[in-house]
């Protein structure tokens, strides 16, 4: 069929040969001759929690609304359950469920109006009553959404990208703007559906957010894929090096840090505050610290360890993920 | 397999949802339900204006007038300015990764716009016929054609406007649109009163074929002549602003 055509290698490296969930292959989607998306291609397993992150314009909402069949791509090909999310999409939509970035809500409809809506237009809906309960949204059923908090909000958003028992459900920066207590719940819900065999396709630029819940992680920016693994695959590849971040009242410029003979790297990511990578961590604190004493700089802030993926993500593309 | 069974199911709802939000927006049913029937009672109770025809009452000449600004004030007026919130709102967006089709959405719209279209038909017809004496006359066909086509027409007005402009320009200009409408489109002043150049401005306006269709058909042609003409200009601006809609229409 078209599908095999399309993806040989796919069929071929499949584990136990379950379809996989998403494949897209070579995706290319530009806004007035801009690529947003510039050649991504990467393959979501079912059954997984897939994060994609990366910064703000890096691609993320565009690659999640081409493969929701929201917008067509403009090259590459997709694949979503095994189907074209653009020809098949009557039989796609009932199988997935959306949570958008922002908004989607009749701000006059509330919960129980807007999940007893959603549930018409399923074929197999889920109970509104569990999906309220579920939510944490029982109290505030009959509450009109604009009068809702910004966290039970975005929690009806999620409960309505769940009351059609999805087999799979996009997640756009789902706990951006959440409370805390809100993305803890949205982290169980998370857990639950993987539990549930359900796949989950999130973007975030929470780190720790892809890190506690992914299976695997894609770091993309600029539309492209810049790295692809497990949380700890990601990290394996820079483990021998440690992480010291230090914070001087007043700038410094950094080729004074970088002479220093066991540091490896130093990053500038504020005004007097650097990120340094360093090898054999005890001795270049003492020689860091023997230098700072030395030319009499006074010390804010020192902190020392592991490489987080945000430091990867830092080494990476050179930015910071919240920029 | 399962679309047979979920697309009525479906789009119910969404009428459903469609007719509880509008009964919900105050504002909007001042100006739906309210603006026709004060009027139709002031001026047929004041003789302010001369109207034709009007030797005992003027009610059988104001009243097609009032049923056509129905039909504006729910397709143009309350159609336009909440869809334009719900794309605003990101409402569209998300009901376009839902399983109901945009065209269903679409349906679901037109239904719940000639729902009531239909309780504020009766209300007019009613106080008409209590208060004023308002008798039936004419074609009943005529009357639901014309009522349909003008229903095409401003329902596309009020999408175009939804889907391709701002939500607050699409909130004002809705308004102002219905007041110019009300004035030139026929509706409660004669055209005769007014001056040539306004006159011929209201003559190219979408509601002038749509008042003038209601009035002869309500009438039997009496207090307004061609109704094949004044239709089949009416459907001709139904085509254009409905490919208007089609053509701007946004989702978000």
């Amino acid at each position: 069929m078209a599908r095999g055509v399309l993806y040989p290698r796919v069929e071929t490296s499949l584990n136990a040969g379950v379809d996989p969930a998403i494949v897209v292959d070579g995706l290319v989607k530009r806004y007035s001759g801009q690529e947003v998306v510039a050649g991504l291609s990467l393959t979501v397993q079912r059954g997984e929690v897939f994060a994609l992150l990366g910064p703000n314009g890096a691609g993320k909402t565009t690659t999640v609304e081409i493969l929701e069949g929201y917008r067509p791509a403009d090259a590459g090909a997709v694949h979503v359950l095994g189907l074209n999310p653009r020809r098949e999409a009557r039989a796609l939509k009932q199988r997935i469920g959306v949570v958008l970035q922002q908004g989607g809500i009749y701000p006059q409809a509330t919960p129980q109006e807007m999940l007893s809506l959603f549930a018409r237009f399923y074929a197999h809906p889920a109970r509104v009553d569990e999906l309220l309960e579920l939510a944490g949204l029982a109290q505030v059923a009959r509450t009109r959404f604009r009068r809702l908090s910004g966290g039970q909000q975005r929690r009806l958003a999620l409960a309505l990208a769940l009351v059609g028992n999805p087999d799979l459900v996009f997640l756009d920066e789902p706990t951006s703007g959440m409370d805390p207590q809100g993305r803890q719940l949205t982290w169980q819900v998370v857990s639950q559906l993987r539990e549930r065999g359900v796949t989950v396709l999130l973007t975030t630029h929470y780190m720790e957010e892809a890190q506690r819940l992914a299976d695997h992680i894609a770091i993309i920016d600029h539309g492209r894929l810049l790295a692809f693994g497990t949380p700890r695959e990601l990290l394996r590849g820079t483990s021998d090096t440690t992480v010291v971040r230090l914070r001087l009242p007043h700038a410094l410029p950094p080729e004074q840090l970088r002479a220093l003979s066991l540091v490896h790297t130093v990053r500038e990511l504020d005004e007097g505050d650097y990120q340094l990578e360093v090898e054999n961590p005890a001795a270049a604190l003492a020689e860091l610290t023997a230098w700072l004493r030395d030319h009499q700089v006074v010390l804010d802030d020192l902190r020392v360890g592991q490489v987080t993926l945000e430091d990867v993500f830092l080494q990476l593309t050179g930015r910071d993920l919240r920029e | 397999m399962t679309d047979v069974h979920t697309l009525p199911r479906a789009l119910t709802a969404q009428v459903g949802m469609e007719l509880r939000l509008t009964l919900r927006r105050g504002e909007s049913l001042l100006i739906t339900l309210a603006v026709p029937v004060l009027l139709l009672v002031f001026f047929s109770s004041l003789s302010i204006v001369r109207f034709p025809g009007s030797d005992s009452s003027p009610v059988g000449y104001l009243l097609p007038g009032m049923l056509a600004l129905a039909v504006i004030s729910n397709g143009m007026v309350s159609v336009g300015i909440a869809t334009a919130y719900e794309r605003y709102y990101g409402v569209l967006k998300l009901l376009g990764s839902s399983p109901l089709p945009r065209a269903g959405l679409i349906v679901a719209k037109v239904v719940s716009v000639i729902v009531l279209e239909v309780i504020q038909l009766l209300l007019l017809l009613l106080v008409a016929a209590v208060f004023y004496g308002w008798r039936p006359g004419g074609s009943l066909i005529e009357a639901v054609v014309a009522l349909l086509v003008g229903t095409a027409s401003f329902t596309g007005l009020g999408l175009a406007m939804a889907g391709g402009i701002r939500a607050e320009i699409t909130l004002a200009g809705a308004n102002g649109l219905y007041l110019l409408f009300l004035l030139l489109g026929n509706a409660v002043l004669p055209l005769d009163h007014l001056p040539g150049v306004l006159q011929a401005v209201a003559r190219v306006l979408p509601a002038t074929p749509l008042t003038d269709a209601l009035r002869s058909a309500m009438t039997g042609g009496t207090l307004a002549s061609g109704f094949g003409s004044s239709i089949v200009e009416e459907a001709i601006w139904g085509a254009v602003l409905i490919l208007l809609a089609a053509l701007t229409f946004k989702w978000e």
